[in-house]
């Protein structure tokens, strides 16, 4: 990006920096990418604890008689199976079937929802859901500016809000609860984007900078460390989580991206559905399919996959994994149907590495496994 | 051109890898691919890569010869270039073809002035 091009910074940025963070620019926002090292971090998360600042992602409220209507329009998945405390994840989709982007919504009340957002796709998801609200009883704010967000993700999550958050503590997996922190209208949901156990703390930027070493003095205690977008990509990548606009787009549907577990044909009419259900019944041409490399190396994405010589589609997200200790990826492979075990190659810097299709995700963390994954 | 290799001469083998400057740069080895013995390499290719998390770096030769080793050690444990980068972390061996070409090098003074440079090439 251009140097002249000014970067967004969030509340915590003086926070990070005195941290020793190394920043980067993520969307025209400036975040760390890591503090020390991306696999100390990713380590932490997986044992311990991480805390990450993601105040770059947006927070669409939408409250009014017909909330959920539009809601259940705009959506992929069924929203109202979540009740007033419970969140869901769900695929906002378009007329073509493809992925205006994926969010995590919290039912607050009755009629009204709390929609967390990608930090790039904020302002397209807000026209969108404002131009599908048009004839409709709902009042939509944009409320990214107020609030800014900080994960807390690991085995050790629970005890580290704990004390000071007793309820958030209780909650479900997929639970949310609205609360005052510092006297301020906050909410609290056990989510996240790492494949452990966690929270997210959604607190108003004047004082989530309090939260943040609250949550960190806390933290440090029991072993956790501040964590950057490095690890958190490693860390969501191993767990099968999708990164919007690498691995999803408006050109993919949810079903592509073998996600079809959030695609509820059955609750009645939302946009894309008819081409959803064809999908369904006529099968896929193009399916997002797990690769793990065989021998040790890193691929990256765009590397091109063959299956029997030929070439079948290239990596969209791909990193070397720190848990399982070898090279893994998911790809848009043109061959939909390959089972876990097929074999592959992977090219990396013109060579091609022996690989083999993956079940995703590629690890499966014993913080979430007793849980129930989703709402 | 100027990069982050070290050269280390001892009898007639040359030992290459890279600066403690370089590894912290680069952070989180997780693969290092280095040239394999028997091939010649001549000053200033690229010759082999090492991989963090993030991205990949080229690791040029220093000087030309013939690569006569690789640290065996780097494929179980691509870290030790982390934690030794000047030591147990060495990358190859050359035995070089024109030894004067350790002129053109930077001596290790040269490479702290270096290194205070605002922006550096290589890695």
């Amino acid at each position: 990006m251009a140097a002249t091009t000014e970067l967004r910074r969030t509340a915590l940025f003086d926070a990070h920096v005195s941290l020793g963070a190394k920043m980067v620019d993520f969307h025209g926002w400036e975040l760390p990418i890591q503090y020390e090292s991306i696999l100390k971090e990713h380590a932490a998360v997986r044992s311990l604890c991480g805390l990450f600042d993601v105040s770059h992602m947006g927070q669409v409220v939408a409250q009014g008689r017909d909330a959920l209507k539009l809601l259940q329009k705009t959506n992929t998945n069924d929203i109202s199976k979540i009740r007033p405390g419970k969140a869901i994840y769900s695929h906002l989709p378009n007329e073509r079937g493809g992925v205006v982007d994926d969010v995590i919504i919290s039912c607050l009340g009755p009629e009204r929802y709390f929609v967390v957002v990608n930090a790039a796709t904020r302002e397209k998801d807000f026209r969108w859901l404002r131009r599908q609200a048009e004839g409709l009883d709902v009042e939509l704010k944009d409320e990214s500016d107020y609030y800014g967000m900080i994960a807390v993700q690991g085995p050790k999550a629970e005890q580290i809000v704990a004390t000071d958050f007793p309820q958030a503590a209780a909650l479900p997996r997929f639970g949310a609860m609205e609360c005052r922190i510092f006297d301020q209208p906050s909410i609290i949901t056990r989510t996240g984007y790492t494949g452990e156990d966690g929270f997210e703390f959604i607190v108003p930027n004047e004082m989530i900078l309090r939260v943040w070493d609250n949550l960190l003095t806390k933290g440090r205690s029991i072993g956790a460390a501040p964590c950057g977008l490095g690890s958190r990509d490693t860390l969501r990548l191993e767990a099968g989580y999708l990164l919007y606009g690498q691995d999803i787009d408006d050109e993919h549907t949810s079903l592509e991206a073998n996600y079809g577990w959030v695609v509820k044909l059955d609750k009645g009419p939302f946009i894309g559905r008819d081409i959803l259900l064809k999908q369904r019944e006529g099968g896929l041409k193009r399916r997002l399919t797990g690769v793990a490399l065989q021998e040790r190396g890193v691929p990256r994405p765009g590397c091109r996959v063959f299956h029997q010589g030929r070439e079948i589609g290239s990596l969209a997200s791909a990193t070397f994994s720190p848990t399982l200790q070898k090279g893994i990826g998911v790809g848009y492979l043109s061959q939909a149907d390959l089972a876990a075990g097929a074999a592959l190659e992977v090219e990396i810097h013109g060579r091609k590495v022996p690989a083999q299709v993956s079940a995703v995700p590629f690890y499966v963390s014993p913080s979430l496994s007793s849980r129930k994954h989703h709402a | 051109m100027k990069s982050h290799e070290w050269v280390w001469l001892d009898k007639e083998t040359a030992w290459v890898g890279i600066s403690e400057h370089a590894q912290k740069e680069i952070t989180d080895v997780v693969f290092v691919d280095p040239p394999k013995p028997g091939r010649k390499v001549a000053h200033g290719q690229s010759c082999g890569v090492i991989e963090s998390v993030k991205a990949a770096f080229d690791i040029y030769a220093p000087i030309s010869g013939e690569v006569v080793a690789a640290n065996q050690a780097l494929s179980a444990d691509p870290g030790l270039v982390n934690r030794s980068p000047q030591d147990q972390g060495w990358i190859f061996q050359i035995k070089p073809s024109q030894i004067s070409e350790l002129e053109k090098l930077m001596d290790w003074a040269q490479y702290q002035e270096y290194l205070k440079a605002p922006a550096h090439d290589g890695h």
